[in-house]
């Protein structure tokens, strides 16, 4: 590409970044909400582009400044790269329009603005992960990202949300500080902050015990920012107290940016050391997995509020993602980067819906949501359909994600790890069965009277994500496409 | 083990746990938090002390403009963490104005009595 185009990944990061001083010095909500917006739909014709141009040419780099790597930062596009770039960009761009009615209702007149400079940091946090080939350069954007997502938990109406910020801050930084000292140890092997350097240089080392310990830091301090169980403490406080907006768009980008960083690093970086296989790193994996599959859905059925069942499914769903990563085949690979775009579509519907109902009900308290579905209907419907898709009924996106996965471990001859994936379906039916048994089996009650439709705004933002569940659930070849060359790609460097 | 050679490795090490035991054992948000920055500032030691190359100097270029024969400490560890450092006081700060804000809220800062105070809410 030439001309200005020749410049999109610096844009695709650098606008969100401006855009954030833009929208304190403005000071007004609503220039605060349009500049958000804009600039999320900006980023996401980007990826797009980005997308497009990666499909048609294949992978490639752009030097910011000009400096050749590896002396100067290198910003990488590949499949992987893209396709991540287009889940949050999409993501933040439906919640930034949903985002309006539910800041003006959640958060205090003269604080809004600040939400809205905060959503477009962690965008820009989130983008920059995604794009960056350099190692310490990711640190940099996941701190970016980290702050502001603790700043928008702390946002949240309950005096809770405090105190889950703080402790999402603490072990956040905890695990930003892993990655660090990680990447310091591979450095001192190497001399070079270039992942695809590292990749290159590292295998000579693979015997040394710093790159070892490199590489346990790197996993624990990624699994930290990933909510890998049992790693994952922070993340119900912090969902369930969020703002919605908030809550929706952390649900569909930020643990799904640091699982795609645990792929780049762990499998993109250490793959050709051949240590993944020579320590038990993917069985590990694979027990830690199918025990965030069933502990945490178990959790999720018996948690009072929606939005805490949620989260706990979202430590389940990682654990799905995970299972795909840890066969290290290729169709697990793509099983598990096609679920990050599925979840991360699903989910974000989910929590945009409950936001709605926290917005015309005032609490996501099951019991306080009986009858909702005659009231809410199309709020509901959505919440149904987004909940099919979380048990992967056929025709949802869920399906693809679980279909694939069992596919994957069929290939490998693992089929008591088939049989669990379906097994841990059957929790998934319990806790979307609640809701429609509160939702629809009850009347409503006397305190729901005044309860009307979400608006219009919000209906439309839920309503194109539970869509695209479905959507691209019928017709899943273009994300399994390019699910499936970034796992083909990823492999390339991965040692038998 | 040269014990000497490698004291500042060493000493990150002790300065690494002792914060990270802070961070586990204390129960007042404020030490927390010191616990915290006393774990980033470990990896800051470590980071500064690989670059240290022996018999190294400052990486300026000598006035006679010739650097031939000179050995100069690798100055990009130094780099990285002046960006490190930066990093870790908005953590700090930010950490902080959320204790106040805890503090506003609940009344205490310490995590027992916060807990007590959520769960007789939950």
């Amino acid at each position: 590409m030439s001309g200005p185009l020749e410049h999109l990944p610096a844009l695709a990061v650098v606008i969100p970044l401006m855009t954030a001083p833009v929208i304190v010095a403005l000071r007004r909500p609503w220039a605060g909400w349009l500049l958000a917006t804009l600039v999320s739909w900006a980023s996401l014709a980007m990826s797009l582009l980005l997308l497009q141009q990666v499909l048609e040419t294949g992978p490639f780099s752009y030097l910011m400044g000009g400096w050749a790597a590896p002396w100067g930062i290198e910003y990488r596009v590949d499949q992987l790269d893209a396709f991540v770039l287009v889940i949050v960009s999409a993501i933040a761009s439906v919640v930034s329009v949903y985002a309006r009615k539910s800041v003006e209702a959640e958060i205090e007149p003269d604080r809004q603005y600040l939400f809205y400079a905060m959503f477009v940091l962690c965008l820009c946090g989130l983008l920059g992960m995604a794009i960056t080939g350099d190692a310490f350069n990711l640190f940099v954007f996941l701190e970016i990202s980290s702050l502001s997502t603790y700043v928008l938990v702390g946002m949240g109406r309950d005096r809770r949300a405090l105190t889950a910020s703080l402790r999402y801050l603490i072990l956040g930084t905890v695990g930003a500080t892993f990655y660090v000292i990680g990447i310091g140890l591979a450095y001192m092997m190497t001399g070079t902050l270039n992942m695809a350097d590292l990749a290159q240089r590292l295998p000579a080392m693979a015997h040394t015990s710093t790159v070892r310990a490199a590489l346990a830091f790197l996993v624990v301090g990624i699994g930290l920012k990933m909510a890998a169980f049992p790693l994952h403490a922070w993340l119900p406080n912090a969902y369930t107290h969020a703002p919605s907006a908030a809550a929706a768009l952390l649900a569909g980008t930020a643990t799904k940016v640091s699982v795609y960083v645990f792929l780049r690093i762990v499998l993109g970086v250490f793959g050709a050391t051949g240590l993944l296989t020579a320590l038990p790193v993917t069985q590990v994996l694979m027990v830690l997995a199918l025990a965030a599959m069933f502990i945490c859905s178990a959790v999720a059925i018996w948690q009072p509020d929606l939005k805490r069942a949620l989260a706990y499914s979202s430590v389940a769903q990682i654990g799905y993602i995970l299972l795909g990563v840890a066969l290290l085949s290729e169709t697990g690979l793509a099983a598990g980067i096609v679920h990050l775009f599925n979840h991360a579509v699903m989910k974000s519907a989910l929590f945009l819906a409950l936001g709605a109902v926290a917005l015309r009900v005032g609490s996501t308290r099951i019991d306080a949501m009986r009858g909702i579905g005659r009231k809410m209907p199309m709020t509901m419907a959505a919440v149904l359909v987004a909940g099919l898709s979380l048990i992967g009924v056929p025709l949802t996106v869920g399906f693809v994600s679980k279909w694939t996965l069992v596919e994957a471990a069929l290939d490998d001859g693992m089929w008591p790890v088939a049989v669990l994936i379906l097994a841990s379906s059957l929790l998934a039916v319990a806790y979307v069965w609640r809701i429609v048994e509160a939702a629809w089996m009850a009347q409503p009650g006397p305190e729901l009277a005044h309860v009307r439709e979400a608006p219009t705004a919000m209906l439309l933002s839920i309503w194109v994500l539970a869509g695209a569940s479905v959507w691209f659930g019928i017709d899943a070849t273009r994300t399994l496409g390019v699910a499936r060359l970034a796992a083909q790609t990823l492999l390339q460097g991965v040692a038998p | 083990m040269e014990v000497p050679g490698l004291f500042n490795y060493w000493m990150a090490i002790v300065l690494m746990m002792a914060g990270l035991y802070t961070v586990i054992a204390r129960g007042n948000l404020v030490k927390k938090l010191i616990g915290l920055g006393v774990f980033q500032i470990s990896v800051f030691v470590l980071y500064i002390t690989m670059g240290k190359i022996k018999d190294g100097t400052a990486p300026i270029l000598p006035a006679s403009g010739s650097a031939e024969g000179v050995v100069f400490s690798n100055p990009l560890p130094h780099v990285l963490i002046l960006t490190a450092i930066v990093v870790g006081i908005a953590t700090t700060a930010l950490g902080l104005a959320l204790v106040v804000r805890i503090h506003e809220a609940f009344g205490t800062i310490e995590e027992d009595d916060i807990q007590a105070i959520e769960e007789s809410e939950a």
